[in-house]
């Protein structure tokens, strides 16, 4: 899970970090109370999760109260790469003298963490990476071992931090370290972490990500969730438990198995090509389970999103016996129809696997017009694909 | 033989009274699997019936494998005490330990990893948030379904539960030396590389069908070791081509990050070093089907 800067801010300062003081604003007029609180000139800072947000137009200075009602109402209601500015963070200025970069991350490919540190901060990090790699410092950090003062400070030496910093730079890579762990982050990135004319460090932004498999360790996690901008498709799946992600096209989908789910979607978008350029109109993993509960659950969801035209249910019977899918795929239908929902959408059913032929013979004996089987996953999706693009 | 599973493995459950852990014994049992025991600290000393088969239960990893020989071990406990039963495995200095469990915190797969590299990497784990590992016909560890494929001579490695099974079914009628499923966790224990570099020096595999999907570079990596490494026919399949940038695709670690992470990007870095990628899964079995037959 992705954070919003103001939240990244909280946690750090939470965390004992040096940020600038601020406060967070739905409206002008939740604005102008932070202002007065904090007095004088702020930063008004749109509150999106994509970069460039100071070309958009989304990051003004305010010179009092009135001025920062007025920046607020501007920003408020922007419209940033796609991503709507429902709030703005304000926080005082600071007299930035110089500006670094500091980040800790996940390293995949070398199942460890990583910092990442340069005395050329402010710009993007892969663009400096890429023009003076000289300037970017990437150490591997030992899970176990962590970021102790000594690690800090043979990081803050080989990035080349001036003297009169390093010190702080220590304090703050170590601090920043023991937030990373103790929220279970991925990513903490600051940039710029900025030195002050009076020679102060500050964190003046905060890229933070949190694991969403820590959330057992973190309750206080889930209110970061901005229920503002989940998609209530989405919302209502994560209420009963499904993976599911919404998309923009026709043909619903369901199946079992993360990788199986995505191949799918990969199978229905080439059909598409062929079939009015229909695309899938979602990620729905039913797990290994399919009970009947789980597919009326997951039919209902994809079936309410009014752009499906037609679905396609994917699935390989390896623990779950296809057997057992097909009546958890009849019997859905009828709770369906219980639950006073009138289902007109064609579904396009693949069994394979364990006991598919029974599988089948349960789906050809329902007799449902609605139900069409197609026993290979490229044909299935071919007439799915075909369905939807009539229907559209 | 086939790779890191075979015959001859003793094969002990952590979380075997558990009800994932209970159900996938009696799975494994069935499939052949020489399981000798399970471990519970609090139930340690009882036994558990497996339609016949009395199991013992262990204190630790350590005692079950002084009593039994133990050289692999499955992990079926929640993801809160997966770490800590991932790191007892790793103090048994257990040759295999596969990790199933769905969910296990990144902090907490790094940690037990740095830990493994610190002692000298004597385990091999596979997982977490994985299938397992299959030797049909002569031993099963997971979940991964005994009776879709019998033996023969593909070697597939794979990060997805539900595309390994498509691709053992698809290709029942050839076989499989061993199947892993490494998982789709961002950290995991065993990658493509070692499951390529083992088949590689195995002699009972001819060719190797790797799966991959979005995220991270593993894909990529994998690419380069073929390269300098692989002399046997590998076959590709990506899934994830029309994942959206940013969401994560049921995976932990099947997520787009900015432009890293692309199916596109892996399919190109594969194509590049020779690897013929199928566009579906059943165009990549038919391609593997083809060096089958044509070997």
């Amino acid at each position: 899970m992705d954070l919003y800067e103001y939240q990244g801010r909280d946690l750090f300062e939470r965390h004992g970090l040096p940020v600038l003081a601020g406060g967070v604003a739905t409206t002008p007029e939740e604005a102008r109370a932070i202002a007065e609180r904090l007095g004088g000139r702020v930063v008004v800072k749109a509150q999106v999760k994509v970069g460039g947000r100071g070309k958009a137009g989304g990051v003004k200075l305010a010179e009092g109260a009135e001025e920062t009602v007025a920046r607020a109402t501007d920003i408020l209601g922007l419209d940033i790469k796609g991503h709507t500015v429902h709030k703005v963070m304000i926080t005082v200025t600071a007299d930035v003298a110089d500006e670094y970069y500091f980040s800790y991350l996940l390293d995949r490919a070398n199942r460890t963490f990583l910092c990442i540190a340069s005395v050329a901060g402010g710009m993007d990090i892969e663009q400096v990476a890429a023009e003076t790699p000289e300037k970017v410092v990437k150490a591997p950090i030992d899970a176990v071992k962590g970021v102790d003062e000594a690690k800090a400070r043979e990081i803050v030496e080989a990035a080349g931090f001036p003297a009169d910093v390093a010190d702080q730079v220590v304090e703050v890579a170590v601090g920043l370290w023991r937030a990373f762990v103790a929220e279970d982050a991925t990513l903490v990135e600051v940039n710029p972490l900025a030195k002050t004319k009076d020679g102060k460090l500050l964190l003046l932004d905060a890229k933070v990500s949190l694991d969403e498999n820590a959330g057992f360790r973190h309750p206080d996690h889930e209110a970061l969730v901005d229920q503002a901008t989940v998609d209530p498709l989405e919302q209502a799946a994560k209420e009963k438990d499904l993976n599911y992600v919404k998309l923009d096209g026709e043909v619903g989908i369901i199946g079992n198995g993360a990788g199986l789910v995505m191949s799918t979607l990969d199978v229905v978008a080439y059909a598409g090509e062929r079939h009015g350029n229909v695309k899938p109109a979602n990620f729905l993993d039913i797990g290994g389970g399919a009970s009947a509960a789980v597919m009326a659950n997951g039919l209902e969801i994809v079936l309410s999103d009014p752009s499906v035209k037609s679905v396609f249910v994917n699935v390989f019977g390896g623990i779950t016996a296809c057997d057992a899918v097909a009546n958890g795929i009849v019997q859905a239908l009828g709770l369906l129809e219980e639950r006073g929902e009138r289902v007109t959408k064609p579904l396009v059913v693949r069994l394979d696997g364990n006991n598919a032929e029974a599988g089948r013979a349960i789906l050809d004996g329902a007799n449902n017009p609605l139900i069409e089987r197609v026993d290979t996953m490229d044909g299935a999706a071919e007439r799915a694909a075909e369905l939807a693009a009539a229907g559209v | 033989m086939a790779i890191w599973l075979t015959k001859d493995s003793k094969v002990i459950v952590q979380g075997m009274t558990g009800s994932e852990g209970s159900k996938h014994t009696r799975r494994m049992l069935a499939a052949g699997t020489n399981v000798v025991g399970g471990v519970n600290p609090r139930k340690a000393g009882t036994t558990v019936d497996f339609d016949g088969t009395e199991l013992p239960v262990f204190a630790s990893v350590a005692d079950a494998m002084k009593d039994t020989g133990a050289d692999v071990t499955v992990i079926f406990v929640p993801p809160q005490f997966t770490k800590g039963a991932v790191i007892e495995a790793i103090d048994a200095e257990i040759p295999l330990a596969v990790v199933i469990t769905e969910g296990v915190p990144v902090h907490d797969t790094a940690a037990f990893w740095a830990y493994n590299v610190a002692k000298g990497e004597r385990t091999r784990v596979i997982g977490p948030n994985c299938p397992g590992i299959a030797s049909p016909g002569a031993s099963n560890a997971g979940i991964i379904p005994a009776d879709i494929t019998g033996t023969g001579r593909i070697g597939l490695v794979s990060k997805s539960g539900t595309l390994t099974y498509q691709m053992m079914y698809e290709l029942r009628d050839i076989g499989f030396s061993t199947c892993v499923g490494i998982g789709g966790d961002p950290i995991i224990g065993t990658t493509h590389i070692d499951a390529l570099a083992a088949f590689e020096a195995d002699p009972d595999t001819d060719a190797i069908v790797m799966i991959g999907e979005i995220g991270g570079d593993a894909e990529e990596r994998a690419a380069e070791f073929i390269k300098a490494n692989v002399t046997k026919p590998v076959v590709g399949y990506i899934a994830g081509f029309t994942a959206p940038p940013g969401k994560t695709m049921g995976h932990a670690g099947a997520i787009i990050s900015g432009s890293a992470g692309t199916a596109d990007a892996k399919k190109a870095a594969l194509e590049a070093v020779g690897v013929k990628v199928g566009k579906t899964p059943t165009e990549t079995a038919k391609l593997m089907r083809e060096i089958m037959s044509a070997g």
